[in-house]
């Protein structure tokens, strides 16, 4: 089967493709007969009958034929019905998760992702088992994100105080894009990750590492890790430049002016910023940061600030 | 006595003299003028910022604007064009000047109350233009919650002027839908009515019954922002959902009070320009109301991703695929109309005529968006952006442009050039497709809107649909200028330049203060042509 794109359709990646794919281009084609019927009607009226002197008049006047109105009334309905049963069918079956899936949970923040399996294991990109039905239970801890997998074929608004769930499966390995189609600010653009199809003993193994991330690792290179898969990385910079928030790089030990006078930037003042994120905010940044409390545990609270105090 | 009676047949351009008199003025033509330069003026300033900002995207990296700045042009774009520029334009501006002259009226019913809605669209005009460069409001014209909700005050600014906006689009609405019952001359009964009519009834069936949704929004959002009321805002327990509801109960029918006045102005171009019977002339007026009653009853279709029951989705898709029928109807009697007829391809025709190709794109491309298992792929891409502009930009402000073409001799008393008319058009129309059709490509192959980054894949898109831009507003200044110019060097227009038999033709060119010398009496039907003798 020939996996990549078309002239209008991205490339196929789940079984979702076999639904949405034949039913695009089934109405394309309609279209295109369609659209093709009037233009040509329209260019050749109108090339006939142009008016090639002043005062010419119409050489007819018809005023209705109800066997022809009728007949365009009623042919574009019986087409409109049927693609109405074509597209719910079809949609059903992309909302209802079969029997057996596997479920990873997904919190979408302002501009990251974060994907939480039962195991524990917490990534910021999603790694799936290929030819598996795997179920999405979302919410967001902010705004409206929405969740689109192109090559899957599949899309569903990720919305504060609900859980809102879409499932695929996979038909190949590979990793395909994951972006947020709900406008969401900002850095609602840079706001992508990718699903990575992988084969399922390589998910096992996957699975196995991620859940215990820290496992023989320094706090400070298991924060290192956290720093990118808690998405902390999406405002925070460790190179000094300035983003939505404060870069870490030479933060630790500083004196920062806040909306409450000046901090010093100690341990403390680290602990709070991640469970009472507007408490004190740093001058020149909007306090747009959502809380970490419930999300990131003591112990891993504690690796990303020795991680901090490492960046000089 | 007589002195009155000499004022009242002097051209309603020429009646009274100054600013002050244009100001207070109770004329229906005066306050339609005044709109239609207000409306081609924010055309253009929400034309501008599009421009700034498909610049910025000829390349996915930053070029000149930060993604702050692309957010709140892209908002500028969206309200401006939105609610200042296609839901009050056609009405208001060609609406209000011809209505009561193909009519057979004096004026409208309620003048007094035609230049306070004016005077409502000004103030909240500029409430509206305030909150958004104040407030910096990024949030998009759909405002949704609860991120705009994190932009007050300017979305509650915004709320308001869309409130006063509302206003000023009711009572147009209910002044159009009274005089229509009440002014008609004598003979005129509601199946000689030219279509432009029937549209703007239906329009204002839609403006009387959709628009006080608003309102209801409005009390909400204050309740909410007062008296800390959860309804939107989920951090005080309320539901997003519910203001997507609120917002599209509205905005629905929205889209068609932007479409249906141009299916108006294209039946009375098409009509005059081949000479013809509109063919199925009551299918045609029917198909109008129907459009208007459907559009009630399918704001859900906005909504197939966003987390309402599938049985929500389901329905609302069924709906939906309704509306398609009647718009196909008026495509196939719009082209049936051309044959036999004596097509003059002027430039209100060229326009007309390709109102009929984007609005064909632009309805097909919303049967594809229904079909439920496509529009979660296509769902917030540009496909969909593509498909609106299409209707808005393609069809809507295609047929106002072709109108303010066709009725400008009728207004101003001045012919264009029609060659420099002519380019213009052909201009625009390969402008308007270059620059939105590649975006439907864009679309399908999944490049979601609203985005200043950009998969490095669809750079080339993005560069072909600025080149059309810059060939499209070329075409839009072209024709701006020359209709300028005519005030200038135009010849003294007729009173029927193009030959055409509703109403408004048979009194002078511009009208006299009270439209007709003696009140017209209508004996037949508003495209009542000859035919070639054999």
């Amino acid at each position: 089967m020939d996996n990549s794109k078309t002239f209008w359709l991205p490339e196929k990646a789940s079984t979702f493709v076999d639904i949405v794919d034949p039913a695009f281009d089934l109405f394309l084609w309609i279209s295109i007969f369609f659209f093709g019927l009037i233009i040509i009607l329209v260019t050749v009226f109108t090339v006939k009958y142009l008016r090639r002197r002043p005062n010419q008049l119409a050489t007819a006047q018809i005023t209705h034929n109800l066997t022809l109105e009728l007949g365009w009334t009623i042919i574009p309905l019986i087409i409109v019905m049927g693609l109405f049963f074509l597209g719910m069918k079809g949609f059903l079956h992309m909302r209802v998760a079969p029997s057996g899936y596997m479920q990873v949970n997904v919190k979408a923040q302002k501009w990251s992702w974060s994907f939480e399996y039962p195991s524990g294991a917490v990534n910021d990109t999603l790694v799936v088992p290929v030819n598996t039905p795997v179920k999405l239970a979302m919410t967001s801890r902010d705004v409206l994100h929405s969740f689109y997998i192109a090559a899957f074929r599949t899309k569903a608004d990720v919305v504060p105080n609900r859980w809102h769930a879409l499932w695929f499966q996979a038909t190949r390995t590979g990793i395909f894009p994951v972006q947020c189609t709900q406008y969401c600010g900002t850095n609602h653009s840079y706001m992508l990750t990718a699903v990575k199809v992988v084969e399922p003993e390589a998910y096992q193994e996957w699975l196995a590492t991620a859940s215990d991330p820290g496992k023989g690792k320094t706090p400070a290179e298991f924060g290192a890790i956290l720093y990118q898969k808690r998405g902390c990385n999406a405002c925070h910079t460790i190179d000094g430049s300035k983003a939505v928030g404060p870069s870490w790089k030479g933060i630790f030990g500083k004196q920062e002016t806040t909306n409450v006078g000046m901090v010093s930037v100690d341990e403390a003042y680290l602990h709070e910023s991640m469970m009472t994120p507007t408490a004190k905010v740093v001058t020149g940044f909007q306090p747009v940061m959502p809380t970490f409390q419930g999300v990131l545990s003591d112990r891993e609270v504690a690796a990303l600030v020795e991680f901090i105090k490492t960046l000089k | 006595m007589i002195a009155h009676v000499h004022h009242e047949n002097i051209n309603y351009l020429k009646a009274s003299k100054g600013l002050k008199n244009w100001l207070i003025t109770v004329d229906h033509k005066r306050i339609g003028m005044m709109y239609l330069a207000s409306i081609l003026f924010f055309f253009i300033a929400g034309g501008t910022f599009a421009g700034l900002f498909r610049f910025e995207l000829w390349s996915p990296l930053k070029n000149f604007l930060t993604p702050d700045q692309y957010n709140q042009f892209f908002t500028l774009h969206g309200v401006i064009m939105v609610f200042l520029v296609v839901v009050p334009g056609i009405p208001a501006a060609l609406g209000n000047f011809i209505l009561p002259i193909q009519i057979g009226a004096k004026d409208l019913a309620f003048p007094k109350l035609n230049l306070t809605s004016l005077y409502l669209y000004w103030i909240g005009a500029a409430i509206a233009l305030y909150s958004i460069v104040a407030g910096h409001a990024d949030q998009g014209w759909t405002m949704y919650a609860p991120y705009s909700l994190s932009r007050n005050p300017a979305v509650l600014y915004m709320m308001i002027a869309a409130f006063i906006l509302g206003f000023s689009s009711i009572l147009t609405g209910l002044n159009f839908i009274v005089t229509m019952h009440n002014m008609r001359a004598p003979g005129m009964t509601w199946y000689r009515m030219p279509l432009f009519l029937w549209a703007m009834y239906a329009t204002g069936i839609m403006q009387i019954f959709a628009t006080p949704v608003l309102a209801i929004t409005l009390i909400l959002l204050l309740l909410e922002n007062f008296f800390g009321i959860g309804i939107f805002d989920p951090a005080l327990g309320g539901d997003p959902l519910l203001m997507q509801h609120f917002f599209w109960f509205y905005s629905h029918p929205a889209v068609y009070i932007i479409v249906v006045p141009g299916f108006g102005i294209a039946s009375e171009i098409i009509a005059a320009f081949s000479k013809k019977d509109i063919f199925g002339y009551r299918f045609v007026a029917y198909s109008s109301v129907a459009i208007a009653i459907i559009g009630f009853v399918v704001w859900g279709h906005h909504m197939f991703v966003a987390g309402q029951s599938e049985l929500a989705d389901s329905i609302f898709s069924f709906l939906t695929f309704f509306t398609a029928v009647p718009s196909a109807i008026k495509v196939f009697n719009w082209t049936a109309t051309l044959y036999k007829g004596s097509i003059d391809l002027k430039t209100p025709m060229l326009y007309a005529l390709q109102f009929l190709f984007n609005f064909t794109i632009g309805g097909l491309t919303g049967i594809i968006l229904a079909i439920l298992s496509v529009d979660i792929h296509l769902h917030d891409t540009y496909f969909v952006v593509s498909h609106f502009h299409y209707v808005a930009m393609g069809s809507t402000m295609i047929a106002f442009i072709g109108g303010i073409h066709y009725w400008w001799p009728k207004m101003t008393g001045k012919m264009y050039n029609e060659k420099v008319g002519q380019i213009a058009a052909v201009l625009v129309f390969i402008g308007f497709n270059t620059t939105f059709f590649i975006q439907l490509i864009m679309g399908s192959q999944g490049s979601p809107r609203r985005y200043y980054h950009y998969q490095d894949q669809f750079q080339i898109h993005h560069q072909v649909s600025t080149i059309g831009f810059v060939i499209l507003a070329t075409g839009l200044f072209m024709a701006l200028f020359n209709l300028i110019a005519s005030f200038f060097n135009g010849s003294v227009a007729p009173a029927n330049p193009w030959g055409a038999k509703t109403l408004e033709w048979q009194t002078d060119s511009p009208p006299p203060l009270y439209n007709f010398k003696e009140t017209p009496v209508v004996t037949h039907g508003p495209y009542a042509f000859e035919t070639e003798k054999a």
